[in-house]
């Protein structure tokens, strides 16, 4: 199919956008990678009246380390994340999950702000924002704001994104010397939306683990945090199987999964222990990238 | 409330200037306005692969980006990259180890495996079937495919 008719603006600043907005409200959608908003609108799923292509703006680019935190552009593309050095260096959890974003050509063009927006349950990057304590820069005509990643997804597509506002940039705390990050997913072919994911994150001493971040993706309406879980981890030293000891735990985080046309609650909370016990050695086992 | 806006480009070295619908996208506009119809409309929403094209030196999904947005890029398509010779060992490959049957897929495929090959050469036969996943051919099985890319990555190696 087609999309259905909308006007076109190739803005060239960040008040280009906000006059867009100013003057269209909600009949205006913002296009940045459009992997996912390009399909909606080809499926009429989606019909704005107004689209601002936000791809030519400077201020929205560039991967930057300041302190401990790296910084990324919301334009910055899957692809982009994945060969960055810094991004491997200091925010690894997002390296190693572009693999499972689509496939390449679709990485050539996505971006992590529009993925972010988006706020597709399935999505990884959201999942490791959460997981990496990740804060979210937005800016509106009112100003700034910063939002934490955890604070962030509302539900299927929905964020904490007011009307007029728009993700600027993601900032991600760099990743200590003990610390460890794992990613793994689950799906029926490569490149397709996850059946069951899982992002995490531990400061490993020894074979103990500590602040541990366990985010499930693909389970619910958004990211999953599995805080039972992660507080009966805490300390505690690392054996095979570990799972069974928390399995009262993890029932309970999980007990109000989703699931899908294709993958019933009951089989994602089975892939959920399942990525569980793979995480948690690998956790331990030190992997760092 | 449709516009047309007038757009710039290079399109397999060639600069163009038309006017589109602003609702256009870049495949269509290369088949319908350029009449280059070597890239193929499948799904459209990005699944399929079979029109895959390349913007200033990647591979995207022609279904996934607007007309408008290329005003300034440099695009190539399979009849671009067939003319100038790039990919004539891929094409050969294919035609050898019968790496198609209905075609449908092919120039979305050589494109895709062009990419591959350029940065990794070497790439093994998972690294192969993992790099064209987004490309989906209902005819062959793949084995063919991965065969011939294979092939040619070695011949480009040695």
């Amino acid at each position: 199919m087609k999309p259905a008719p909308f006007e076109y603006v190739r803005a060239k600043s960040m008040d280009d956008i906000f006059a867009t907005f100013q003057q269209h409200g909600d009949d205006a959608l913002i296009l940045a990678g459009g992997q996912s908003l390009m399909p909606m609108l080809n499926m009429r799923l989606a019909s704005p009246k107004i689209l601002v292509d936000i791809n030519r703006i400077p201020e929205l680019e560039g991967i930057s380390v300041s302190g401990d935190v790296l910084r990324i552009g919301a334009l910055t593309r899957h692809r982009k994340l994945g060969s960055s050095a810094d991004v491997a260096q200091h925010a690894p959890l997002l390296k190693l999950a572009v693999p499972y974003i689509a496939h390449p050509a679709i990485r050539n063009r996505g971006t992590i702000g529009g993925s972010l927006s988006h706020a597709d349950p399935a999505a990884e990057l959201p999942a490791c924002a959460i997981a990496s304590d990740a804060t979210i820069n937005v800016t509106g005509r009112k100003g700034d704001r910063t939002i934490a990643a955890a604070d962030f997804f509302l539900g299927i597509f929905d964020t904490a994104l007011e009307a007029g506002e728009i993700l600027v940039s993601i900032d991600i705390p760099t990743i200590g010397a003990t610390e460890r990050i794992v990613f793994d997913e689950l799906a029926r072919r490569r490149g397709d939306y996850a059946m069951t994911g899982l992002a995490a994150k531990a400061t490993v001493d020894g074979g103990t683990l500590r602040d541990l971040r366990l985010v499930f993706f693909a389970v619910a309406d958004r990211p999953l945090v599995a805080r039972e879980t992660m507080a009966a981890l805490e300390g505690v030293e690392y054996s095979p199987g570990m799972v069974d000891a928390v399995e009262d735990a993890l029932a309970t985080d999980l007990q109000d999964v989703i699931g899908d046309l294709h993958t019933p609650a009951e089989t994602k909370r089975h892939l959920a222990r399942v990525l569980v016990d793979r995480v948690l050695a690998q956790l331990v086992g030190g992997e760092l990238s | 409330m449709s516009g047309t806006q007038t757009i710039s480009l290079s399109v397999n070295g060639e600069d163009v200037s038309r006017s589109v619908d602003t609702r256009r996208n870049l495949l269509d506009f290369l088949r319908e306005d350029l009449q280059l119809t070597g890239s193929h409309v499948g799904c459209e929403h990005g699944v399929c692969g079979a029109c895959t094209i390349r913007v200033n030196g990647e591979i995207v999904r022609g279904c996934l980006m607007l007309a408008v947005q290329a005003e300034g890029a440099a695009v190539e398509t399979i009849e671009g990259v067939s003319d100038s010779g790039e990919i004539a060992d891929l094409q050969k490959a294919f035609h050898e180890r019968n790496a198609l049957q209905c075609g449908f897929c092919t120039p979305g495929m050589l494109l895709a495996a062009a990419e591959l090959l350029k940065s990794n050469p070497g790439a093994s036969r998972d690294e192969i079937r993992d790099f064209i996943s987004g490309n989906y051919c209902r005819c062959t099985g793949y084995q063919s495919i991965v065969d011939a890319i294979e092939a040619v990555g070695s011949a480009r190696l040695s």
